[in-house]
């Protein structure tokens, strides 16, 4: 019986009593990796390999990933698809109006760097060029688990973070 | 070989619009009718109400760049009847800087077309009431489908820190577009000979490989 206790390592509060210690970073990347809510941003054809990510059979809901209209409520933005020169603009213009912390998904080879439109007049040679890039999914385009995954690096990615330095 | 209401149609055609149709041929068993800028009001108005025509739908107006011929530009009119099941393709050519009466009076469908095709090519047309670009970016520079644009174009977009806004710049690539011919090494060295005898002839190879002996 006292080897037990002695293997379970409780906090010198216990449990019992209902308290829980941690430290703030941790309760704050906790929170914040299980509500993720990218700003629905569908360029192109990578959008709907997002959708399918959102739809019942991945079930993005699962993640706390919930697919949010305005970049005022959302905490990252996948660009999914083509950026486009003309699409610049309000790409950069709706980040700018997304709240800190925020961070930005690339999805598929356009987003990551032209993709096969790598040397057309008219398309962005990757979103970076625009809008700082945490995460960049390959693929053209990506499957949904491999989105899924991009979101799971990127919830790792926040949890490394100290909350104190602002981004 | 045509199906025969459209050689019926293209006869018929042909001897109404005798004054405004140039030329009617067949290619893969399609009519196409060429006519001039100025008679393609009369000659669509005219599909479009005939009984025997009856082409209600613009389904696509067209630009090609057929680039160093004299006349540069060709347009291309895709009409479909329902009502005869038939489909027919009007032609003009419109040289650089020509401009041409827009069909929208007609076919309200011209619109974005005709929009496309001054966005593209840069073709005017005179009577369309909105001709602004309608594909490319916001004060860009040049039409894209013309033969002589180049492929990267002339700008190209970034974000900058200090400005605070996106701004254009001149294209500068990182590695030059690259273009494969795809051909395997056997089939591709068409520029080594062989005689039927198994020599290679040499005098050829050495010519093209030896310095230039300055003299």
């Amino acid at each position: 019986m006292e080897q037990d206790k002695k293997k379970f390592r409780a906090p010198p509060y216990s449990y019992e009593k209902g308290i829980l210690l941690t430290s703030a970073d941790k309760l704050f990347d906790w929170a914040r990796t299980g509500s993720i809510w990218p700003m629905t941003f569908g360029l192109s054809c990578c959008t709907i390999e997002m959708t399918h990510a959102y739809m019942s059979r991945y079930d993005l809901d699962r993640f706390g990933v919930a697919p949010k209209p305005s970049p005022r409520q959302s905490d990252v933005m996948i660009v999914s698809g083509t950026l486009t020169n003309k699409m610049a603009q309000a790409l950069r213009r709706l980040y700018d109006q997304m709240p800190e912390p925020k961070w930005v998904i690339s999805m598929g080879s356009c987003a990551n760097g032209g993709g096969c439109y790598h040397y057309s007049y008219s398309v962005v040679r990757g979103c970076d060029r625009i809008v700082p890039v945490d995460i960049y999914i390959p693929g053209c385009p990506p499957t949904a688990e491999a989105l899924i995954y991009g979101i799971m690096q990127l919830q790792k990615k926040i949890q490394r973070e100290d909350t104190r330095i602002a981004r | 070989m045509p199906d025969e209401s459209l050689l019926d149609l293209a006869e018929y055609i042909s001897e109404k619009l005798e004054k405004h149709v140039v030329s009617h041929e067949f290619i893969h068993s399609e009519l196409i009718v060429h006519t001039i800028p100025e008679s393609i009001i009369p000659v669509l108005q005219f599909l479009r109400d005939a009984r025997e025509c009856e082409f209600t739908t613009l389904c696509d107006i067209c630009g090609v760049d057929y680039f160093g011929k004299p006349i540069r530009f060709e347009i291309v009119y895709s009409l479909l009847s329902l009502r005869q099941n038939n489909r027919i393709r009007v032609k003009i050519s419109v040289n650089e800087g020509q401009i041409i009466p827009s069909v929208t009076d007609l076919f309200s469908s011209a619109l974005w077309y005709e929009r496309e095709i001054w966005d593209m090519f840069g073709v005017l047309f005179s009577g369309n009431p909105d001709l602004r670009r309608i594909l490319t970016d916001y004060g860009f520079d040049g039409y894209p489908l013309r033969k002589d644009f180049p492929l990267m174009g002339h700008v190209e977009l970034r974000y900058d820190e200090e400005q605070k806004r996106v701004v254009y710049e001149p294209v500068e690539l990182m590695q030059d577009y690259r273009d494969f011919d795809f051909l395997s090494p056997w089939e591709g060295m068409t520029t080594v000979q062989t005689d039927r005898n198994g020599e290679s002839e040499t005098e050829g190879e050495d010519e093209r490989h030896a310095p230039q002996e300055t003299s």
